[in-house]
């Protein structure tokens, strides 16, 4: 039960690295841009699980309650924030594989290496 | 014990998800997972007792995230080339695993989860949550830090999403897009010859859209705001836009209107800081916009909540355009 405390700290490692397995063993473009969706979601986990607080709730503030634990807001909102600028630069990042598919007709990283090598 | 099991179930399955995410060659399965994974965060989220990330990660990475891949993917390739050698996967595996063994190891110095004493909560969090009812008067705490204590931070964050989308909008505007005039027929056509999705999705579009429009307004009271309602208004009309064709979803919003949108938005927000200087605050204070501080305070966040929302559905259903109207080479 002791170390249950630590099983999203834990998960947030492995899937951490799952994401950059995916960025660094991958030819794929687009795999590597989703291994990159992964790591990012792992670091989002990490700030989410610290924000929790034994006993508490969302930080919604009922009016007339005393003395109930609210969790950390500030994970929070930082993480919101996170999300929505995650997807703008995935689509930056997908918006230039799309275009490097124009250029080199392919999107596997062996492929383009070797056509500018040759070039 | 009954959610730290099903946190243990969810946090279990995440796992799995990713793993197949990364495994998969057949790279629409491999989006098609990534939405169960985002999906499966967003619940973990809400168990963690944060209500407003978890409403954002589904709407955007269960949502929007997926429909820009699947954009890509049309214009792209379906599967992956196995291009990496055996040895070099080797070497790959040993990186990531001494990785995370090392931070397996670094969390034994962590706290534990939801432990009162951890140093998160020892700062700024005991007084945004002291402090909100009095200085801002609106019950959710997520909502006040967002807007006015740190709104400079969220500013920030819509301009980058604006930038995002100017650049997203500049990459895939060069060349290469689709005569819409010569094949309006053949493509406007969308989903209409699917009788279902057509009768159930347009049961849903206005109903997704009032949704959003609720979680705009609502959230200051309860689990919402700008960037959660852009969102889930532009999967609503991305909806539309999938059931009734491209060219009918522009001619309910045309580009000039959405461009409009992204920088109206950013604008607004900016001058809702601007007029805290003119009345003789400093920029971002609210509290100057009203004779009564705490409702200038409130006046300022539901203007650039409504800014926040205007920007990020205005951006994301360019984006959306910009795939969609690109021919595939």
């Amino acid at each position: 039960m002791e170390l249950l405390g630590y099983f999203n700290y834990w998960v947030f490692a492995v899937v951490l690295v799952i994401g950059f397995y995916a960025v660094i063993a991958k030819g794929n473009l687009i795999k590597k841009l989703l291994g990159l969706a992964i790591f990012q979601s792992a670091v989002f986990l990490m700030y989410i699980t610290m924000d929790k607080i034994e006993g508490g709730t969302a930080p919604i503030i009922k009016e007339g309650v005393e003395g109930q634990l609210y969790s950390n807001p500030l994970p929070q909102v930082l993480i919101l924030t996170a999300i929505v600028v995650g997807v703008s630069m995935t689509a930056m990042g997908l918006a230039l594989v799309v275009r490097i598919k124009e250029a080199y007709g392919s999107i596997e990283e062996s492929v383009i290496l070797e056509e500018d090598h040759s070039s | 014990m009954i959610v730290v099991v099903f946190g243990v179930f969810l946090l279990t399955m995440l796992v799995v998800t990713a793993v197949a995410v990364v495994r998969t060659e057949n790279l629409f399965v491999a989006v098609m997972l990534m939405s169960i994974f985002s999906l499966l965060m967003a619940a973990n989220f809400f168990i963690l007792d944060a209500a407003d990330v978890a409403l954002t990660e589904a709407a955007i990475g269960a949502g929007i995230t997926t429909v820009i891949f699947l954009g890509a993917l049309a214009l792209t390739a379906q599967s992956e080339q196995a291009a990496v050698s055996p040895k070099g996967r080797f070497a790959a595996l040993a990186v990531v695993t001494v990785l995370a063994m090392v931070m397996i190891w670094a969390t034994f110095d962590k706290p534990r989860l939801g432990d009162p004493d951890a140093p998160v909560h020892q700062h700024v969090a005991p007084w945004y949550l002291e402090q909100t009812p009095e200085l801002i008067g609106i019950p959710n705490v997520v909502t006040a830090v967002l807007g006015t204590f740190r709104g400079y931070d969220t500013l920030g964050e819509v301009f980058v999403v604006f930038a995002a989308c100017i650049g997203v909008l500049f990459v895939l505007s060069a060349g290469g897009i689709r005569d819409r005039s010569k094949e309006a027929d053949a493509e406007s056509i969308g989903l209409k010859h699917h009788l279902i999705p057509k009768v159930v999705g347009r049961l849903l579009v206005p109903f997704i859209v009032l949704f959003g429009l609720y979680v705009q307004f609502h959230g200051e009271y309860g689990p919402g705001g700008g960037f959660q309602a852009g969102a889930i208004i532009a999967t609503g009309v991305i909806l539309y836009a999938l059931l009734e064709g491209e060219t009918n979803a522009l001619r309910a919003l045309p580009r000039r209107v959405l461009l409009g949108m992204v920088v109206g938005g950013a604008l607004l927000y900016t001058l809702v800081g601007v007029a805290g200087i003119l009345l003789g605050g400093n920029f971002l204070d609210y509290s100057v916009l009203a004779s009564n501080p705490v409702v200038g305070q409130q006046i300022g966040i539901i203007l650039i909540e409504a800014g926040v929302g205007i920007t990020v559905c205005g951006s994301l259903l360019s984006i959306f355009h910009a795939f969609a109207a690109r021919e595939a080479s």
